[in-house]
């Protein structure tokens, strides 16, 4: 797997970059990927950014895990974001494990890898890595950014610093500062790591305790009701319980594999990180406990999407970007979505959604294409 | 578009920030927003309506007017407009407020309920009236508060509303509302259409 991450698109940012910590970091890559191609004037570029357990591979087969992209339901040939159409970009943030830096680099000065030395990173500090990228392929102006959950957090950054970067803003299934809720989901996967015998302060590897983590993970993504209507209590291949700890429940033996499964995948250093950059954000207290100067004379266009029956992130947490965006007379539309698939609705086949998504960048793409012409 | 539309878009003229609460699919603010370069957003409570304005390019935000106007600075639209919604509201007193306080200026529309069709399905029908504008039963209309021309025109006198320009539509004709013809206007027009602040 390493030698093939060593072949993925990278640029290495040669640029100091003052970390919300206090330590700078430079020369550090950034791992990306880019689908269709980019028009003549550049204006068809649209920025996706990954939620936690994300990557850089949002559409077709992701050549490491070779699985599909996390989010090939909306991002591809003919879809929402089609990529015949629009230039999309989408790099694996900061702190992640699919070749930008982060925990499981090497340090060059003790030769072992970073593991918890590594500095803790913030929302603010992965989109100003991602703004040496835009820079870099040549794009005064995205035509969109776009991304649910921490994706989302990471759009309300990107706009609120870089307020003329983008024509259009889609925030998914997100908020504006990090829930209590959500911060105590957080910590128990965080504990579940580093409980594990294994963990050794990062230094190895804690199977069990980073599964445990995405199980409990997992539930946080799904609604009750969608629980209930896909597993109910049907038994996993057997006729009856089995008075045992064995999974005799279907649903059990679906988190197991979802735990199992994620554990091949992703870098419990990196779920560390990143949940705490998640945990840190609170893009209402960088401007003093009044979100509205976050966006305030921004002319970015801003599509607001939540989900119905996401407990996670839910409406009303949307809801206050969309009163902080009103408040200061920003340009914005906001819809929910039903959806019996909780907060993961946003990566799921939902056609309500994706139709969403699909008008409203292309009427923002017919509206720039207009405002060029003049 | 609707001849109510028309009255509508012509007070508002061009380059202004406008406000359509319960925007429908966005008919108007498509209009305002592509022949008179009005900056126009939009509150509609209904899912699929509003999803119609998004594909459109319509900036519109899912939402009930009782609970969500309160979010909206003061004085920060020129024209906020409620057309024939007034009369379904809790509490349209209070939604009249907070409209007076977003908007410099407010233009509202009301189905006129001191029509003579209206009247007279009362009077020898002895039945709650059904008309074409107003074409709901009284167990299932979304209209609680019905109000004639008369009616509004009193309610802005007592709480101090001032009116710039009073309109009505009697069968499409547009024609204006005076102190003197208003007796007449209140039981021929179907529909009032108000600019007030």
């Amino acid at each position: 797997m390493n030698n093939e991450i060593k072949n993925i698109k990278k640029l290495i940012i040669d640029q100091p970059l003052e970390l919300d910590c206090g330590k700078i970091i430079k020369d550090f890559p950034l791992a990306y990927e880019t689908y269709g191609k980019l028009n003549k004037d550049r204006s068809n570029a649209i920025l996706a950014f990954h939620a936690l357990t994300g990557d850089q591979f949002a559409a077709n087969i992701n050549p490491i895990t070779k699985r599909e992209g996390w989010w090939t339901h909306a991002v591809g040939d003919g879809k929402a974001i089609d990529t015949s159409k629009y230039f999309v970009i989408c790099a694996n943030v900061l702190g992640g494990c699919m070749g930008t830096f982060g925990p499981k680099e090497i340090n060059p000065k003790t030769n072992k890898i970073f593991a918890t030395t590594f500095p803790v990173i913030t929302i603010k500090d992965i989109v100003k890595a991602q703004k040496f990228l835009i820079d870099h392929l040549g794009i005064n102006k995205l035509l969109a950014v776009v991304g649910g959950s921490m994706g989302g957090m990471q759009v309300l950054q990107f706009t609120s610093l870089y307020p003329d970067m983008a024509y259009s803003a889609i925030p998914i299934a997100c908020c504006a500062s990090h829930s209590a809720q959500n911060i105590a989901l957080n910590e128990l996967g965080r504990q579940a790591i580093m409980a594990d015998p294994n963990w050794n302060k990062g230094s190895s590897i804690p199977e069990k305790g980073l599964a445990v983590a995405r199980m409990a993970a997992h539930i946080t993504y799904l609604s009750k009701k969608g629980l209930q209507e896909k597993f109910g209590r049907k038994l996993q291949d057997k006729g009856s319980l089995k008075f045992s700890f064995e999974a005799d429940f279907q649903i059990e033996s679906y988190l197991r594999y979802q735990g199992a499964a994620f554990v091949d995948r992703f870098d419990a250093n990196s779920y560390l990180y990143i949940t705490r950059a998640m945990d840190y954000f609170d893009l209402e207290k960088q401007f003093n406990g009044n979100l509205s100067l976050a966006f305030k004379n921004i002319r970015t266009k801003f599509c607001v999407i939540s989900f119905s029956s996401d407990w996670l992130y839910p409406t009303s947490e949307n809801k206050e970007i969309v009163i902080a965006l009103n408040a200061c007379g920003a340009n914005v539309g906001f819809v929910e979505i039903n959806s019996d698939k909780g907060h993961d609705s946003f990566l799921l086949n939902v056609p309500k959604f994706l139709q969403t998504l699909s008008e409203f960048l292309n009427s923002t793409y017919n509206e720039v294409k207009n405002e060029k012409r003049i | 578009m609707k001849k109510e539309f028309e009255v509508i878009s012509q007070i508002i003229k061009n380059n202004k920030r406008v406000l359509d609460i319960g925007c429908g699919d966005g008919t108007l603010m498509e209009f305002l927003k592509a022949n008179q370069q009005n900056d126009v957003r939009g509150l509609e409570p209904k899912k699929n309506l509003v999803q119609k304005c998004i594909a459109k390019g319509l900036s519109v935000i899912e939402g009930d007017a009782e609970k969500e106007l309160i979010q909206f600075p003061e004085k920060s639209f020129d024209y906020v407009v409620l057309s024939q919604t007034l009369q379904a509201f809790l509490n349209p007193e209070e939604v009249l407020n907070q409209l007076l306080r977003i908007g410099k200026q407010t233009i509202v529309s009301i189905p006129n309920f001191g029509h003579w069709k209206i009247r007279l399905h009362l009077l020898f029908k002895g039945t709650m009236p059904i008309t074409k504008n107003i074409p709901y039963d009284w167990y299932n209309t979304p209209n609680l508060h019905m109000c004639t021309i008369q009616d509004f025109v009193n309610f802005c006198k007592n709480k101090n509303i001032k009116i710039d320009k009073s309109m009505c539509l009697t069968n499409e004709k547009i024609s204006e509302i005076t102190n003197k013809n208003m007796r007449y206007k209140n039981i021929f027009s179907q529909l009032g259409i108000f600019l007030i602040q």
